[in-house]
């Protein structure tokens, strides 16, 4: 690099910044692509239905969608309490 | 059976009309009978891109409606051969296109008129007009310029074009995607002030078609009413037709993607932008 492009050269390259923001963005975006409308209310009811039986918090109830080419998998993660008493 | 080719972005102003007007025209200037498709309904605009604006007598809607015909509403250019145009009507009434009519047409373009490509010229945005003009799709030409908020609706669109194309909902081989990438400023990329053609590749991962550089010629061809691939000596027009040769299966190299050194004429006179 010579002394004349040193003085030529931007303080911050603008497009490595906006090629960082945009892979964040979009990983972010498909990551969220093709999880089903149903999904958030279908938590909401399994959360319901469990609470009827064990005194659980909303934290304990995880639903997540994986999907493959082939196959989607529901994955349904309860953490039940070890404490008796909260079992209703 | 006619391809069906999509011109779309998400993002609007980025290029798709002027894509359509010429990469509709390449195509029928190596010799396959070409309909271009205007799907901005309401806002109509191929018509004066391609400089037809004073034969429209009938539009898409009407044919949809049955008050017109496919031959009346055809109208047949007069500089290529093979290169037919359907007008976007200028109704409100954005729904005013079902699934139902456009397959009908679609099946008459194909069947009796026998088109061997069917190019839709996609309005901007994700709403019923963009969805219906991409529905029917076997390949999609992505326009996309290097600037953030064009890439990112770039991505969006595939999203859909993947989930609620015919092809998608019908489990058949996805839509062919290929990214066409506009209004390019090679001097803008050597400065670190625009995204480079690979930064985009590797954002979108789907193969290139083109890269068209940002041009003047772009907006006197849009004057003269005429698609810019005509203006042969144009920078654009060349990277435009690259561009359908390397649809069309063939292998170029790209081109006017580095910085151009200029002259001392043109230093001194000024030159084509
Ligand atoms: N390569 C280019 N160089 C310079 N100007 C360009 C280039 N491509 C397109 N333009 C200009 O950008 C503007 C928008 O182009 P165009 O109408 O084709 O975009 P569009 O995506 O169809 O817009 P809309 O979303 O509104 O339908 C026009 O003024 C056009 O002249
Ligand atoms: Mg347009």
């Amino acid at each position: 690099m010579s002394l004349l492009d040193y003085f030529r050269t931007p303080k911050k390259n603008t497009a490595s910044l906006a090629k960082e923001r945009l892979q964040i963005i979009v990983a972010h975006e498909r990551s969220k692509r093709g999880t089903p409308s149903y999904l958030p209310q279908m938590q909401k009811e399994i959360l319901a239905v469990i609470s009827k039986y064990v005194d659980i918090d909303k934290e304990q109830v995880k639903v997540n969608l994986d999907k493959n080419d082939q196959v989607s998998v529901l994955e349904l993660n309860v953490t039940l309490p070890d404490n008796e008493s909260q079992i209703r | 059976m006619s391809q069906i080719i999509v011109v779309t972005s998400g993002k609007g102003g980025v290029g798709k009309t002027t894509t359509s007007a010429s990469f509709g025209s390449g195509l029928a200037l190596k010799g396959h009978k070409t309909v271009i498709i205007d799907f901005d309904i309401g806002l109509r605009n191929l018509d004066l891109i391609m400089g037809c604006e004073r034969r429209v007598v009938y539009d898409f809607v009407n044919v949809v409606n049955d008050e017109a015909n496919l031959n009346q509403a055809l109208i047949k250019d007069k500089r290529v051969d093979n290169l037919f145009l359907l007008p976007a009507s200028q109704t409100r009434n954005k729904d005013a296109l079902t699934r139902e009519g456009v397959e009908r047409i679609f099946d008459q373009l194909t069947n009796e008129h026998n088109f061997d490509y069917i190019v839709c010229d996609s309005p901007a945005g994700i709403e019923h007009g963009a969805l219906m003009a991409l529905y029917f799709a076997d390949e999609a030409i992505i326009v996309t310029n290097p600037e953030v908020s064009s890439v990112r609706d770039s991505d969006r669109i595939l999203g859909i074009l993947a989930s609620q194309s015919r092809r998608a909902e019908r489990g058949e081989d996805p839509v062919k995607e290929r990214m066409l990438l506009t209004r390019y400023c090679p001097t803008r990329v050597a400065s670190g002030d625009m995204l480079c053609i690979e930064d985009i590749e590797e954002i979108l991962a789907i193969p290139l078609i083109g890269v068209i550089p940002e041009s003047g010629d772009v907006l006197k061809a849009s004057n003269s009413g005429s698609p810019v691939i005509l203006d042969s000596e144009s920078n654009a027009a060349q990277a435009y037709s690259d561009a359908v040769d390397r649809f069309l299966g063939e292998e170029v190299p790209l081109r006017f993607i580095t910085e151009e050194k200029p002259g001392l004429f043109k230093r001194l006179f000024g030159g084509k932008g």
